[in-house]
């Protein structure tokens, strides 16, 4: 009997769709016609990505408001080894990003040429697709904005 | 959407869970998105490990090969090297033949996306080997899936001689023998195993 190891490639992939419900689907609305939106708590403060109901509170959220398209990364975390799917084919970062007008982060990718760019405070600022469909890789990713830009 | 078709059309969320939402101007008149593709994927390589790499190898000889738990002696197929039940290694090797019955089995009548090969509707079902504790999965063919029935004799259909793999893939499917039916009067059994004794 051969005593050579067998093995074989294995992709398990289910092409879910699901129904975004309201307040998902307005987000992505929004998406699809370049607008970001957030979702409006009791207290004023802002959620983006919004949810459906108060983290803290449970109430049912329900005024979505637009936020701003630049940003703060709050945390970050190089990819140096970006994997099929992932939203750029270099190394890139991945990043929670604090939208100008919302008080929560998002997760998406910040497009810097090393993690030597990378800062926690930096400003950055979205970078859509040309062709969007409502779903979150409507946004192609982040860039840095340099620091003399004012945008 | 009118009232009377949200009462009717089984894609349209339930309306107690459709809470309105206001939204900034520039949607306001945007057609709103209602669903989202969000495909999972993991690609990785598989390698069957001993007992299954002599069962696929076997494949490749249109064999079939199970083991046997040393303990209670009920036959696993496809191997894995230790018994479910007694949880102690197999004992031995055994060689099957590829005839046995259909123990039960599902219609489907929906498409699988990528899966030209599977035209609905077809039916697959947990096929018992003469000489086996357990069933594996198959696709019943050569007749039509209406038709199947549980106890009904099934033997293998290899592929042809020349495209014979190295995979569980070389049986194209399970067709009728036209033997009598095997009698099965527990139902409660069908697709389980009794536990090993004590």
């Amino acid at each position: 009997m051969s005593s050579e190891v067998l093995q074989a490639p294995l992709v398990l992939e289910y092409p879910f769709t699901r129904s975004t419900g309201p307040v998902i689907g307005a987000f992505l609305t929004g998406l699809r016609e370049g607008v970001i939106c957030g979702i409006r708590r009791a207290d004023g403060t802002i959620l983006c990505p919004p949810a459906e109901y108060d983290p803290l509170t449970a109430e049912r959220l329900t005024e979505m408001v637009e936020v701003g398209q630049s940003g703060e990364v709050v945390s970050w975390a190089w990819n140096g080894e970006p994997r099929p799917m992932q939203p750029f084919d270099r190394p890139f970062a991945w990043a929670l990003i604090r939208l100008d007008g919302a008080d929560t982060s998002m997760l998406h990718a910040v497009f810097a040429d090393g993690a030597e760019e990378m800062s926690t405070g930096m400003r950055v600022r979205v970078v859509w697709r040309s062709e969007r469909e409502g779903h979150i890789a409507d946004i192609a990713g982040f860039e840095p904005i340099p620091a003399e830009d004012p945008s | 959407m009118t009232g009377e078709s949200a009462a009717t059309d089984p894609l349209a969320p339930p309306s107690g869970l459709a809470a309105p939402v206001t939204v900034p101007e520039a949607l306001a008149s945007a057609e709103p998105v209602e669903s989202v593709c969000t495909p999972i994927r993991l690609a990785y390589t598989y390698t069957p490990g001993r007992a299954l790499s002599g069962y696929l190898r076997a494949m490749g000889d249109k064999r079939i090969l199970g083991e046997r738990c040393g303990t209670t002696g009920q036959v696993f197929v496809p191997p894995r090297g230790v018994s479910p039940l007694a949880g102690t290694a197999t004992s031995d090797v055994v060689e099957l033949p590829d005839t046995g019955y259909v123990d039960s089995f599902n219609i489907t009548r929906v498409p699988i996306e990528r899966r030209p090969d599977l035209k609905p509707p077809y039916c697959s079902a947990w096929i018992v080997l003469d000489g086996a504790s357990v069933g594996f999965m198959g696709l019943v063919i050569n007749i039509a899936p209406e038709e199947v029935r549980i106890g009904m004799r099934v033997q293998a259909v290899w592929k042809p001689d020349e495209e014979l793999e190295t995979s569980a893939a070389n049986i194209l499917g399970w067709e009728p023998t036209g033997e009598p039916d095997e009698v099965i009067t527990d139902y409660e059994r069908i697709g389980r195993v009794e536990a090993a004794p004590a």
